[in-house]
């Protein structure tokens, strides 16, 4: 399979690797190279400063914040995602009532409706999400005040993301809402190539389900929730979490910074300040973040592969 | 994933191995017990959930058939009559035909260009040998985990300076750019599966690599292709932030940005009825799609994951 064969590998990379190269890597370089200058982004003249931006970030309070509210993003988003669709998953799977002459594993009825329905978010594009939710938050005619209204609760009618206490936790409970269901989808393809012999001898031995969970289904199914976990962090740290904010909140980042992210500053400081150099050096400490998050995550999380 | 069927392998360094977690055989009246609370406990969560999904989707759906007054007055009232003219005005007065069309067009050629330049890198990279191979592979691989808002800001004025800003063919250029790591490298994992023989044959039988590639490889790629085709479809369609920052041109605006400019607008406008039809008009041609494709959505999407 000699003939020619050079003259095809080039001409079928060419305009592939071309346009990537100059719409996504010579970018990521340029902004490396940015982050050293004062380029505002609205002239074209710049100058090295060396260190500047890197100094004036360590000094900047926002920042921090943006950081912090980033890092949260990235634990406590997977954790409580993968969690809540880890155990949607083994009752899908795992949790139905045990039929007699029926298999020993079942799934709960109606199991696949719930992969369906659960599944509905992963669908709809994450601004469209942000805007439903941006009105049920709404405190004095948004629907989840007025259903606390509808059972009594008139006491009870918290400002949601006008409270700088609250308003990242909402944030982030529509992005747990928007994941889950592709996470409990991934976990049951997963749990079903679990080789049913196993829970059969773990039943057998009298395991109950909490035991036939943690001994037989988490340990088997660790390689996809390790993904699953650096996945969503990844996705935490990036474009999602720039689309709720940017939408739901105040400002967008507001109130008083309390939901600015990382990814949200650097937009703004690029695209609103005026601050383009600033801007790539906030983007590269959001590149070291991401990648020392999938570091932590691939190290902590590592362990024996078990072959089934 | 692997699954040989052998028995042995428990888990052995998590704890206690299986065969230890309870011994006595005599449990059945508990378990029965057990059983039947545990299962209607499960079924509770579930269906809890599925209503906490499908709540906010329903109510979208309601509150674009209602009238201003009443979306502000009564959030959970059923509508009084059913407002057709909210999705008329929506279609018409909001834009959201020109936002439908942009929409349409950017995601039609990007998605073609994608699977098209996608499978003929990750042929070459899966297929042939040669200096540089792994370098390249790595280098669309790395851009999967690199944070894309990076690159967005040298990238607006690379964008600009090519004259390519506000354009819908700009537009499709950077959604391929963008969408090329994830495509090769589930497309290269793909082609390695497929078998070599056919494609030697084709070669001794005298046809060229690339009439090979049209041919016989890409028919055989289908399943690989349609896969991550609609992977990439959702992906494009629901697409917020490269179009935010390269498309700022009203006219030019995709469906997701003109719905977030129409809900800013309305706090003057106040046509909130109009943008509720608008958010569900957006919403109805996914879901109806993902309903009647859910077989294929569902293993599009998760398998990149699942490798």
């Amino acid at each position: 399979m000699q003939h020619g064969k050079y003259r095809f590998i080039v001409g079928f990379l060419a305009v592939p690797l071309g346009l990537y190269g100059l719409f996504v890597v010579w970018p990521f370089i340029q902004s490396i190279y940015y982050s050293f200058t004062d380029w505002t982004g609205l002239s074209p003249e710049f100058k090295m400063v060396g260190f500047d931006n890197y100094k004036r970030m360590l000094h900047d309070e926002i920042f921090w914040k943006s950081l912090q509210h980033s890092l949260l993003f990235a634990l406590v988003l997977p954790l409580v995602t993968l969690a809540l669709a880890l155990f949607f998953a083994f009752m899908i799977n795992v949790g139905g009532r045990r039929r007699r002459g029926g298999p020993v594993i079942s799934g709960v009825r109606g199991s696949s409706f719930y992969k369906i329905v659960y599944f509905f978010p992963q669908v709809l594009s994450i601004a469209i999400v942000s805007l439903l939710f941006a009105f049920a938050y709404n405190p004095d005619s948004g629907a989840i005040n007025s259903l606390l209204r509808g059972i009594g609760l008139d006491s009870l009618q918290p400002l949601w993301l006008g409270d700088p206490s609250l308003a990242l936790w909402c944030v982030m409970a529509v992005l747990v809402w928007s994941t889950v269901g592709f996470f409990v989808v991934l976990f049951s393809a997963g749990m079903a190539s679990i080789p049913t012999d196993l829970y059969e001898a773990a039943l057998l031995d009298g395991a109950d389900r909490i035991a036939t969970f943690f001994r037989i289904t988490l340990p088997l199914l660790w390689d996809t929730v390790q993904s699953g976990w650096v996945y969503m962090g990844i996705l935490a740290l990036g474009a999602e979490s720039f689309a709720v904010v940017q939408i739901m909140t105040t400002g967008p980042g507001g109130p008083d910074y309390s939901t600015t992210v990382m990814v949200l500053y650097v937009y703004q400081k690029a695209f609103r300040d005026g601050q383009a150099a600033y801007a790539t050096t906030i983007g590269v400490a959001l590149l070291v973040v991401t990648l020392a998050f999938a570091a932590v995550v691939m190290r902590l999380g590592r362990r024996e592969r078990l072959e089934f | 994933m692997k699954t040989t069927d052998t028995s042995a392998p428990v888990p052995a360094e998590s704890g206690l191995p299986v065969a230890e977690i309870g011994t006595s055989p005599g449990k059945a009246p508990k378990e029965k017990k057990e059983g039947t609370v545990l299962n209607a406990f499960s079924h509770g969560i579930l269906v809890l959930w599925a209503i906490m999904v499908v709540m906010p989707l329903l109510w979208a759906v309601m509150t674009s058939f209602k009238d201003d007054s009443s979306i502000f007055g009564s959030p959970w009232a059923l509508p009084d009559k059913l407002h057709f003219d909210n999705w008329a005005r929506a279609w018409t007065d909001a834009n959201m035909s020109d936002y439908f069309l942009n929409t349409v067009l950017v995601v039609g050629g990007s998605l073609i260009g994608t699977l098209v330049l996608g499978s003929m890198a990750a042929y070459v990279l899966a297929r042939f040998d040669f200096p540089g191979n792994r370098f390249i592979y790595f280098l669309f691989i790395g851009g999967m985990s690199f944070p894309i808002m990076l690159a967005l800001v040298p990238l607006f004025y690379v964008v600009n300076n090519m004259g390519l800003l506000n354009t819908i063919h700009g537009l499709i250029l950077v959604y391929i750019a963008y969408s090329l790591p994830f495509t090769v490298f589930f497309l290269t994992a793909f082609f390695r599966t497929l078998p070599t023989s056919v494609a030697e044959a084709a070669f001794v039988d005298g046809a060229s690599h690339s009439r090979t590639f049209f041919q016989i490889m890409l028919p055989m790629a289908k399943p690989g292709l349609i896969s991550v085709g609609i992977f990439n479809f959702l992906g494009q369609w629901n697409q917020y932030m490269l179009p935010t920052v390269l498309n700022t041109d009203p006219d030019k605006h995709v469906l997701t940005q003109g719905l977030v400019q129409l809900a800013v607008s309305q706090g003057y406008k106040g046509d909130w009825s109009g943008l509720f039809a608008g958010l569900v008009m957006a919403m109805l041609p996914v879901l109806a799609a993902y309903i009647i494709f859910q077989r294929q959505v569902v293993q599009g999407l998760t398998a990149g994951a699942l490798k």
